[in-house]
């Protein structure tokens, strides 16, 4: 099922929660909706679910629009964040509540939702678990019989507001896996939000990255990752340095000093420097280019070393990785230039 | 030995107590206090009605409660009860989903509102009432001239009792529907379970205990209401005479033995919804633990 929202708004008491937004999601797509806490991802996930009713614009499933149509005619399988599992039912009958609730036309029988029940179950590698109570489940459990409710009434999207928000790291991981695999097998357009940057990129086939009632940028990892086109994106993604410099006579200048970086076709005037620790080469023997400061701080991270520098005049602090032995010379002074790096002019555009 | 030692005791030699915890004569006193006032004015008298009420033989307590009279009374406490509590419960369940589970504005005002019985005297009650249906007002020869009495009759009555007790059950449901959230009901709703559905098979199943236990409270308020429905019903013997009534008519003609059997009765009922809260409260706080 492909999912079109179209220039969709909504404000709760006059409050922007989400700006207008467009966002085409394709059949079959694994997406992850990434931003900080209260950048609007879930209501934005519950827009699309019908939980909430969009102040402007509209939604819609394949050809049809969605807007004005109930949460039950819907049909979209969701998982909420703290998964809402019915706790006086048993894993059997959250799991089949979807089935059980249908008008009895289209209710299958009772032996076949049964049927259905442990399928799933083997599905999301629970079997032997339908006669226990939520509270009897770990965290990782719940979230899997969530899932099995979810999927039960075999939705036409699945959306999961950040699925494993709750568990800690080492469950995570195997279940981000897992998930990847049962959206593969089961081939639902699946949308998932998260504010774990690291889960986005490496389970999500397109991540859209949000702020503040925003899309920011939607792309692949790479694209994320390789091409930001905001200062936001760039910075809430990996690590990274801002430096405020300036463009005249094209070259790229820290105050009196040229960064030795090929700006060539840029504009001049002020403009700001991203780049990232591991995206800088060493100068050894710096000619008057590049950027130079004392170290600050230093630590060790993982195989690398990671140093803070001092730079310039108002001793703005940047953050470059080095080699876990790179000797700090007797003056304690590194100088460095980025090799890859974008630049944001001051209202908003980008180059590099 | 030293084996034996709880931790709690080795703790006590390492010169350590738990700040919270009272030393020992500080607790039995206070233990000491709660028993004795409790035995003081709730055990001995409740002792002294059913010995009162059996001076005379079971037998003849028996047969003051078989008397025409008295058995108006039960038969109408039974009646009035029957009523209020049951609208009550249906009241009571919506306030609390109103206010538990949306946001509108007069929310404050309207929770306010629930508790004003709490604070207001029922004599008071009932003088709302006589005031909105009496022969100087609007309402009261309006309703007449349709041959429909609603003072020194059962609706009266019926009103009165239904205002004292309106917010027991949905003092008891505000909170626990709080702490639920919506959450659950999304679900249902998300699963494709329509209004009814997502409330039979998901919200009341979530608050059947504390409802009962509303209910309970409810009724034994409902049987034992004095004072509004005193003012209200005109005490008609035979005729508008609840149980608690009637005691108080029997006890002022000196019929002590009467006045006492029916009392003890009336108590007897207290007593039974007693324990059948505390087996709920077992229940309940079981539930919440685990299943
Ligand atoms: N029901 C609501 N009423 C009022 N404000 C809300 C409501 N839901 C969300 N918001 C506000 O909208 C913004 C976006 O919230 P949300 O979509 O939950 O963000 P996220 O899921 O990205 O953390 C937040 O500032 C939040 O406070
Ligand atoms: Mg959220």
């Amino acid at each position: 099922m492909e999912l079109r929202i179209d220039k969709v708004r909504k404000e709760f008491d006059r409050f922007p929660a989400l700006h207008e937004t467009s966002l085409d999601i394709r059949s079959g797509e694994l997406i992850a909706l990434l931003g900080p806490s209260g950048s609007g991802k879930t209501t934005l996930l519950r827009l699309i679910a019908g939980l909430e009713q969009p102040t402007d614009g509209a939604i819609f499933f394949g050809d049809e629009d969605a807007s004005h149509r109930s949460v039950q005619d819907r049909n979209v399988g969701f998982v909420f964040q703290h998964y809402a599992l019915f706790r006086h039912m048993t894993v059997l009958d959250n799991i089949a509540f979807g089935l059980n609730v249908r008008p009895a036309a289209i209710r299958p029988p009772k032996r076949e939702i049964e049927r259905r029940v442990l399928e799933l179950l083997d599905l999301v590698q629970l079997p032997g678990l339908e006669k226990r109570y939520p509270n009897q489940l770990s965290g990782g459990q719940r979230q899997r019989v969530a899932l099995a409710r979810a999927l039960a009434i075999e939705p036409r999207v699945l959306l999961l507001d950040e699925p494993f928000g709750a568990l800690d790291a080492q469950v995570r991981k195997g279940l981000r896996k897992w998930l990847r695999e049962i959206h593969d097998q089961t081939g639902h357009t699946t949308v998932f939000v998260t504010h774990d940057q690291e889960e986005a990129l490496e389970l999500a086939d397109r991540v859209v990255v949000m702020s503040q009632g925003r899309i920011e940028q939607v792309g692949t990892a790479d694209d994320i990752y390789d091409r930001p086109t905001s200062p936001f994106v760039f910075s809430f993604i990996g690590e990274s340095n801002a430096l405020p410099i300036r463009i005249e006579t094209g070259q790229a200048w820290l105050a009196d000093r040229p960064l030795g970086i090929d700006v060539s076709g840029e504009a001049d005037g002020p403009a700001t420097l991203y780049f990232r620790p591991q995206d800088i080469e060493i100068l050894t023997d710096p000619p008057g280019g590049g950027l130079a400061g004392p170290v600050a701080a230093q630590r060790r991270v993982a195989g690398t070393r990671h140093l803070e520098l001092e730079i310039g005049g108002d001793r703005t602090r940047v953050e470059i990785e080095v080699p876990a032995d790179y000797p700090i010379g007797e003056t304690g002074r590194v100088a460095f230039k980025p090799k890859r790096w974008r630049l944001y002019r001051n209202d908003g555009a980008s180059g590099n | 030995m030293a084996t034996d030692i709880t931790p709690a005791a080795a703790d006590r030699r390492r010169g350590w107590s738990d700040p919270v915890a009272e030393r020992p004569i500080a607790r039995a006193i206070l233990i000491g206090i709660a028993l004795s006032f409790l035995a003081l004015v709730l055990v001995i008298p409740l002792v002294a009605v059913f010995t009162e009420a059996l001076r005379n033989g079971l037998g003849a307590a028996l047969a003051a409660l078989r008397e025409p009279d008295a058995l108006a009374a039960i038969k109408l406490t039974l009646l009035v009860a029957a009523i209020a509590v049951p609208l009550n419960l249906v009241f009571g369940v919506a306030a609390a989903w109103a206010i538990a589970k949306f946001e509108f504005k007069g929310k404050a005002f309207l929770i306010t509102l629930i508790d004003l019985p709490f604070s207001v005297s029922p004599v008071i009650a009932g003088l709302i009432y006589i005031l909105l249906f009496g022969a100087g007002s609007v309402l009261g020869p309006y309703l007449q001239s349709y041959g429909v009495q609603i003072l020194f009759a059962v609706p009266g009555i019926v009103l009165a009792t239904i205002f004292v007790t309106f917010p027991f059950v949905a003092r008891e449901l505000i909170p626990l529907m709080q702490d639920q959230g919506t959450g659950e009901e999304e679900a249902a709703i998300s699963l494709g379970a329509n209004g009814w559905q997502t409330f039979w098979r998901v919200t009341l199943p979530n608050i059947k205990w504390g409802l009962l236990y509303g209910v309970l409270l409810c009724n034994a308020r409902a049987m034992g209401e004095f004072g509004a429905v005193s003012v209200i019903s005109g005490r008609l013997r035979g005729q508008t005479n609840t149980m608690p009534l009637h005691v108080e008519i029997l006890y002022n003609e000196y019929n002590f033995s009467a006045a006492f059997a029916v009392a003890s009765l009336l108590a007897l009922l207290a007593l039974v919804t007693l324990v059948l809260k505390a087996l709920l409260e077992l229940r309940y706080s079981r539930d919440s633990v685990g299943h």
